[in-house]
C-alpha cells in the first residue's frame, strides 16, 4: 500500500487533547474531569493551561461522572477522560441515572477502546461499550477513525447539548482525514463510492476497510466504504441508499459482534431494506495481551476478514 | 428570628400529604419521608435562598437543594409544592401514569425543583459536589445542600466523594445524614454497621455537626451552625439524629415503614395524629 507510506500515524487520542485544549482556549464553560489518566488521555495540555477547570478525580470514576453531571447545573461543560472500560462498564448506573436520565449535558470522553490498546489485555480491552452506551435514552454514541476526526468531532461535541460517548484508542494510526473538516454529528461520510457492496465501518476499521476495499479492487469488486463515525443517531438514510445501490453490505468495528455498529446496521437493514448483512467484530470473547496489529489479525478484524466477508455477502445477493 | 411554632405546623401538613401521597396509590416509603421532613421544611422555609417562582436548572445565585435519597421523593414534593414550586394540587397525580412526580425525583417531565434524578443510592453527593464546584467557577457565593441516608452509606462512590471534596476544599457544600439507623432489611448495625460515623467524617476530612433531627429549635440551630462553617476550606456534614416514621406513633421504632403504605384504616389513624395546619391539597 503505497498510500499508507505517506500518510502520518497519530492517535486518536491525541486528536481528542488538542481539540480539548483548543476548546480550552474557546470555551470559557468547557470544563475537564480525569480519573488519574491525564497523559494516557492527552489531558495533561489542558490541564496545564486552565487548572481551575481541570478536576482531577484520582481512581474514583463514578465520583467523577457524578461530579461532571453537577457541574452542568451551573451551566459548564464538562469533559470527562478515563479508559472506555472505565468511562462505561464500571460506571453504568452513574451514567445512566446522574447523566443520562437526568439529561447531563457531560462528554463522556473514552480512550483505550477495543483490542488496539494491545499488551494491557482483556481486562481493559473493552469491546461492549458501544452497545452499553447506545442502549442509554439521551445517550448519542461517536467513534471518529483518525487524529483529524477525533479532533473535529471533540469540538463539535461541545456545541451539541446533551450527553455524548466519545470513543477512541489508543494506537498511533494513520491520520487519512482532512484536517479542516467539519464534524457532523449523525451524518455518515462516504470515503470511496462503489456499487458491488457497501462496507459500513467505525473507528479505526474505517481506515482497515478502505484497504479492503482496494483488495476486493485487485478481485473486480466494487466496494462502497462508510464512515459510520456516529454510531446513534445512526444515519438511517444514507445507509438504505448505499445498500439499495450495492445489494448488499458489511460490517466492521472494534466491539463485539453483539451490540455494536453491525447490531444497529442490522436493525435498521431488517426494517427498511432486508438484504444480505455480513459482520466483522469480535464473535462473543474477551481479548488478550498483543500488539494492536496482531490482535486485529488474531479476531478476524483485518483486512482478510473484511474481504471474505464481502465475498460472501456478495454470494449471497 | 425563626418561627418555630410555624415551621412545625408546616412539618404537619407536610407529614399529612405524605401519608396521603403514598396511601393514595398504596405505594411509596413513608417511613424515612416522615423522619427527615423536619430537615426539609427546616431548609426549605428558613434557611435556603431560593427562588421558587423562578426555577431555573442551573440554579445561579440560589442556593440548591439535591436529595440522593430519592425514595423520600413524597417529603420533597410536598415541600417543594407547599414552597412554591408548583401548586400543590398536583401532589395527587404522585406515581401515578404520566405524573411529573415520578416515584424517584427525576429531571426529564420538567417538575420545577428537580435539578438531579435519584433513586440509585449512592450518586446525589457526587453531583453536589459539582454543583458546588459550578458555583465556584461561576463566583455564586450561594451554598449547595445535599441529603443522603444512612444507609445509602454503605455506597462506595459516597466515599469517594467524601474524600474528593474534603481532598479539594468544597466549602460551600452542607450534606446531611438521616441517621436513623434503620434501612429496608433491618436496623443498619444488622445489615452492615457503619461503626462510629460522626468519626468517620472527621477523619475523612469533613466538620460534623451533630443535631436532633425531629427537633425544629435544633435543625436550625444547627443549620446556621453549618453555615458559619462554610467558606472555611473544609466541607461540612449535619447527622441527623431521626426516627423513621416520626409523627405517627405505629411507623416509629421499626424499619418496616421503610417502603410500604399504610392501609385506609392505618392512614385514617395516621391522620388522626397529624393536624391540618395549611389546608390538604
Amino acid at each position: 500500500m503505497t498510500q499508507s507510506l505517506i500518510i502520518e500515524k497519530k492517535s486518536t487520542r491525541a486528536g481528542f487533547g488538542d481539540a480539548l485544549l483548543e476548546l480550552g482556549e474557546r470555551n470559557p464553560e468547557v470544563v475537564a474531569l480525569c480519573a488519574d489518566l491525564t497523559g494516557s488521555l492527552k489531558m495533561d495540555a489542558f490541564a496545564a493551561a486552565f487548572p481551575e477547570r481541570f478536576f482531577q478525580a484520582g481512581i474514583a470514576e463514578a465520583n467523577m461522572m457524578g461530579m461532571a453531571a453537577g457541574l452542568t447545573i451551573g451551566g459548564k461543560i464538562p469533559f470527562t477522560g478515563t479508559f472506555a472500560n472505565f468511562s462505561t462498564g464500571r460506571v453504568y448506573d452513574q451514567i445512566r441515572q446522574s447523566i443520562a436520565y437526568s439529561g447531563k449535558n457531560v462528554k463522556i470522553c473514552a480512550s483505550h477502546a477495543g483490542l488496539t490498546l494491545g499488551e494491557d489485555g482483556a481486562s481493559h480491552q473493552i469491546l461492549e461499550d458501544i452497545g452499553l452506551m447506545k442502549m442509554l435514552p439521551n445517550m448519542c454514541v461517536i467513534n471518529p477513525c483518525d487524529y483529524n476526526q477525533t479532533k473535529a468531532a471533540t469540538l463539535a461535541i461541545a456545541e451539541y447539548v446533551g450527553p455524548v460517548y466519545l470513543r477512541f484508542g489508543r494506537p498511533d494510526w494513520p491520520d487519512f482525514t482532512p484536517a479542516d473538516q467539519k464534524f457532523e454529528i449523525g451524518k455518515a461520510l462516504c470515503m470511496k463510492a462503489g456499487h458491488d457492496v457497501s462496507i459500513f465501518a467505525t473507528g479505526h476499521m474505517v481506515w482497515i476497510a478502505l484497504q479492503a476495499a482496494d483488495e476486493l479492487a485487485n478481485q473486480g469488486v466494487s466496494a462502497e466504504v462508510v464512515d459510520i463515525h456516529t454510531i446513534k443517531p445512526l444515519d438511517e438514510e444514507f445507509v438504505i441508499n448505499s445498500v439499495r445501490k450495492t445489494g448488499c453490505a458489511v460490517t466492521a468495528e472494534e466491539h463485539s459482534v453483539f451490540g455494536g455498529l453491525g447490531d444497529s446496521i442490522a436493525q435498521c437493514l431488517v426494517r427498511n431494506i432486508p438484504l444480505p448483512l455480513e459482520m466483522v467484530a469480535v464473535n462473543d470473547h474477551f481479548g488478550e495481551s498483543g500488539k494492536a496489529m496482531e490482535l486485529l489479525e488474531k479476531y478476524g478484524l483485518d483486512v482478510p476478514a473484511i474481504v471474505s466477508a464481502a465475498l460472501k455477502a456478495l454470494e449471497r445477493k | 428570628m425563626p418561627d418555630i411554632d410555624y415551621l412545625n405546623s408546616v412539618s404537619k401538613q407536610v407529614r399529612r400529604d405524605i401519608i396521603r401521597m403514598v396511601h393514595a396509590v398504596s405505594s411509596g416509603h413513608p417511613g424515612g419521608s416522615l423522619g427527615a421532613c423536619d430537615y426539609l421544611v427546616a431548609l426549605y422555609f428558613e434557611i435556603m435562598d431560593h427562588d421558587p417562582a423562578n426555577f431555573s436548572m442551573d440554579g445561579k445565585g440560589q442556593d440548591i437543594f439535591i436529595l440522593s435519597n430519592g425514595h423520600l421523593s413524597a417529603a420533597l414534593y410536598s415541600v417543594l409544592a407547599r414552597s412554591g414550586y408548583f401548586s400543590i394540587e398536583e401532589l395527587a397525580s404522585f406515581r401515578k401514569l404520566g405524573t411529573r412526580l415520578q416515584g424517584h425525583p427525576g429531571t426529564d417531565k420538567g417538575l420545577p425543583g428537580v435539578r438531579a434524578a435519584t433513586g440509585s443510592l449512592g450518586q446525589g453527593l457526587s453531583m453536589a459536589i459539582g454543583a458546588a464546584l459550578s458555583k465556584k467557577l461561576n463566583k455564586d457565593s450561594k451554598k449547595v445542600f445535599c441529603l443522603m441516608g444512612d444507609g445509602e452509606l454503605q455506597e462506595g462512590q459516597v466515599w469517594e466523594a467524601v474524600m474528593y471534596a474534603a481532598a479539594n476544599k468544597v466549602d460551600n457544600l452542607i450534606a446531611a445524614v438521616d441517621y436513623n439507623g434503620k434501612q429496608i432489611d433491618g436496623s443498619l448495625d444488622d445489615v452492615l454497621p457503619l461503626g462510629d460515623l460522626h468519626k468517620k467524617w472527621e477523619v475523612f476530612g469533613w466538620k460534623v455537626i451533630d443535631a436532633k433531627g425531629n427537633d425544629m429549635q435544633d435543625l436550625i440551630k444547627s443549620l446556621q451552625t453549618a453555615i458559619s462553617y462554610t467558606d472555611k476550606g473544609i466541607p461540612v456534614v449535619i447527622l441527623l439524629h431521626t426516627e423513621m416514621g416520626f409523627g405517627v406513633d405505629f411507623m416509629m421504632g421499626t424499619h418496616k415503614w421503610h417502603g410500604v403504605a399504610p392501609n385506609d384504616e392505618q392512614a385514617a389513624e395516621a391522620l388522626n395524629q397529624l393536624e391540618e395546619t395549611l389546608g390538604d391539597y
